[in-house]
């Protein structure tokens, strides 16, 4: 027994170095950055101007959550048909799924906002086709629509690797006592991958919600997110302690949504499953 | 006897090339650097010769060929941003060129350090115009690397009159084809001379005033932008932005469309300078790098690439380089002059205001009905779903306690 905890020790090492070194000390400093003012004293100052940046957080937020649920919808019954697909099926589509991501996130996005200026690639399609030259750079949809194009493979692959694990035999016996299609998703399958939901959810909404070039970008930073403005105060205005206490506020709000989230996914009360 | 001619000719071309090839002047001045040297230089984005092709040179290569120093490039896109990472000390740079302003700030803040431009061979080669600038008023902190002014750019294909006045910025026929520039000093600049104030006035009721009018612009814009700016307003994406003049001209290669005018209520001058900050690892690299940007053949290969206004007087008087030198943009004579003016270093309260009014300008537009009626939604649903939850839970419990009894 003795032996076992040392070998997990040993094992556990080095995560708990990098969670030590990369999670909690940057932590500790954007807590300490939070507090104190320019000169290193004490202060709530910060804190306590929030208040004003309360609009462009509701905003975050909430294109965060329809991205997020967007994502929900299309990735559901898509992780659905992959893992009740055959094996090289399967594969083939994992790496439709993965292939974007070998590109990275500022080329997507950058990409995405040549093809959808008004002089861009849909925009020269349409002329061609002698339709309306629609605006669609620079908007909330844009936006979301970046998100969405961004992290969608998020949500797909914690799905998709709960729904490869269903037993379907459950499926089976559900329909064999009566249970209509609409019953067997709702008091089977739902149950059942509710923690993939959870964990997609957090992959996607966190990032979504915390984002700044994809609003830059495909927002044309006429309207910005919070993510926006964090990455001024650490970019450009210098102003180390608004960033942190903003990005301390954000963490927050985030982790009361996650806890939200939980309350719908842990069901029947057992436990949280991943925040 | 002819083939004898031809022999002779090749052989003084390439006689020729090998001295194009090393005809640096005072190259002793350059030499004496031990082995794996390395200086790092922090600049603009997009503002030095880095190609062979056309003639040009590759800057950095052409230096560490000269000197075997190796050069570590690393670029920024505003002053700010430049500020700040040299403030935070996370790198250390022997070459950083900031716009005139933010020098002024920088030796303030005692992150620059001084050094003997005179010492250079090429110095003499700086138009005595831009020596003892006001931002550096003994020439002990930097060397002048370009002189620029910021314009209107605007596209001849959507905008039909010939605008003379910065308030076009303002006009609702424009909405949605207007670009503005993505820093606090350039973009309070124009609303600033629109209203008759000076660049540098610390007044915070003047600020304000100025804030409110970004404000009043964002439904018109399209967008704030700094390098993302040559995509834009090549492809005839905008209509108009404020941009510097060198970068005019390179656009208006791709694009002939455009055109540029000096608005008449006045613009901004700026001085980019070179400067050794305080954490410089190797000075006696940087002062080499200083003096080969002065070259004439280098200048003039920087000038030719950037398209910005060289204070290097050979330059100007290269053959090379005498189309240029008459653009009226660039070089405007007196008649030609616009009204200008140079930004200053403002006390730290201004700088604060500065900043806090840009972030209010940034998140400025408001939150949407439709944001909060979704939230609304949202969390009737959610507290319906666990009363609903809570509910069934009480009355199977109900009904189980009934079956059992």
């Amino acid at each position: 027994m003795t032996k076992n905890t040392a070998l997990k020790k040993v094992i556990s090492a080095p995560y708990l170095v990098w969670a030590a070194l990369f999670i909690i000390v940057p932590l500790i400093f954007v807590v300490y950055y939070s507090l104190v003012d320019a000169g290193g004293s004490f202060s709530l100052e910060y804190i306590k101007s929030i208040g004003r940046y309360k609009d462009i957080m509701l905003n975050s937020i909430w294109l965060g959550f329809v991205a997020t649920i967007i994502c929900l919808v299309i990735a559901y019954p898509l992780a659905y048909i992959m893992a009740r697909s055959t094996k090289n099926v399967q594969r083939t589509m994992m790496m439709l799924v993965m292939l974007p991501m070998w590109m990275n996130l500022l080329i997507r996005t950058y990409s995405l906002m040549i093809l959808l200026q008004d002089t861009g690639i849909l925009n020269s399609v349409f002329t061609f086709l002698h339709l309306p030259v629609r605006h669609m750079i620079n908007t909330r949809a844009a936006v979301v629509l970046g998100m969405v194009y961004n992290y969608i493979p998020y949500m797909i692959l914690p799905l998709y690797s709960i729904m490869v694990k269903i037993d379907y035999g459950l499926v089976e016996a559900a329909q064999d006592l009566g249970a209509s299609r609409f019953s067997v998703l709702r008091k089977i399958i739902l149950p059942l991958t509710a923690p993939g939901i959870a964990s997609g959810f957090t992959m996607v909404f966190v990032p979504s919600v915390s984002t700044f070039y994809i609003s830059k970008k495909l927002g044309g930073s006429t309207f910005s997110l919070i993510g926006d403005i964090i990455e001024m105060q650490f970019k450009s205005a210098n102003n180390y302690n608004l960033g942190a206490a903003l990005s301390l506020i954000l963490m927050v709000l985030i982790l009361l949504c996650m806890a939200i989230m939980n309350r719908f996914t842990g069901d029947d009360d057992d436990g949280g499953v991943l925040i | 006897m002819k083939k004898l001619l031809f022999l002779l000719l090749v052989l003084s071309l390439c006689l020729c090339t090998v001295f194009a090839a090393s005809a640096y002047e005072n190259e002793a001045f350059y030499q004496g650097a031990e082995k794996g040297e390395v200086i790092n230089v922090f600049n603009w984005g997009e503002y030095i010769s880095d190609t062979y092709e056309d003639g040009m040179l590759d800057v950095n290569r052409e230096f560490e060929k000269l000197t075997g120093i190796k050069v570590n490039y690393v670029t920024f896109e505003s002053n700010e941003d430049m500020y700040a990472k040299i403030k935070n000390g996370g790198a250390s740079y022997d070459i950083v060129i900031p716009s005139d302003y933010m020098i002024e700030r920088m030796v303030d803040e005692n992150l620059l350090q001084t050094f003997d431009p005179t010492q250079l061979p090429n110095y003499h080669y700086i138009d005595s115009k831009y020596k003892n600038m006001y931002y550096d008023p003994d020439d002990t902190y930097s060397v002048p690397y370009n002189v620029g002014m910021v314009g209107l750019i605007y596209n001849t294909k959507m905008v039909d009159e010939t605008p003379t006045s910065w308030k076009i910025m303002w006009d609702e026929k424009y909405a949605g084809k207007i670009l503005m520039i993505d820093n606090p000093r350039d973009a309070f600049a124009i609303p600033q001379k629109i209203l008759g104030y000076s660049f540098n006035s610390p007044d915070s009721k003047q600020l304000d005033d100025v804030a409110q009018m970004l404000i009043d612009q964002k439904p018109l814009l399209q967008g704030y932008v700094m390098d993302e700016v040559f995509n834009k307003m090549e492809s005839g994406e905008a209509a108009m932005v404020p941009y510097y003049v060198g970068d005019y001209i390179i656009m208006k290669e791709i694009n002939p469309d455009l055109a540029f005018v000096y608005p008449e209520e006045g613009v901004n001058i700026f001085v980019d300078a070179m400067c050794i900050p305080r954490t410089a690892r190797n000075v006696d690299a940087a002062l080499k790098y200083i003096n080969f940007m002065l070259d004439p053949e280098i200048a003039l290969t920087n000038a030719w690439y950037i398209g910005y206004a060289s204070p290097n007087t050979s330059v100007l008087e290269s053959e090379d380089y005498a189309e240029m030198a008459e653009n009226q943009y660039l070089y405007p004579d007196d008649e030609h002059m616009p009204n200008v003016e140079y930004f200053h270093n403002l006390p730290q309260e201004t700088l604060n205001q500065f900043s806090d009014l840009w972030n209010q300008i940034k998140m400025a537009g408001g939150t949407e009905k439709d944001v909060y009626i979704g939230f609304g939604v949202t969390g009737v649903a959610i507290v319906g779903y666990l009363v609903y939850k809570y509910v069934t839970k009480r009355r199977r419990a109900y009904w189980y306690d009934v079956s059992k009894s």
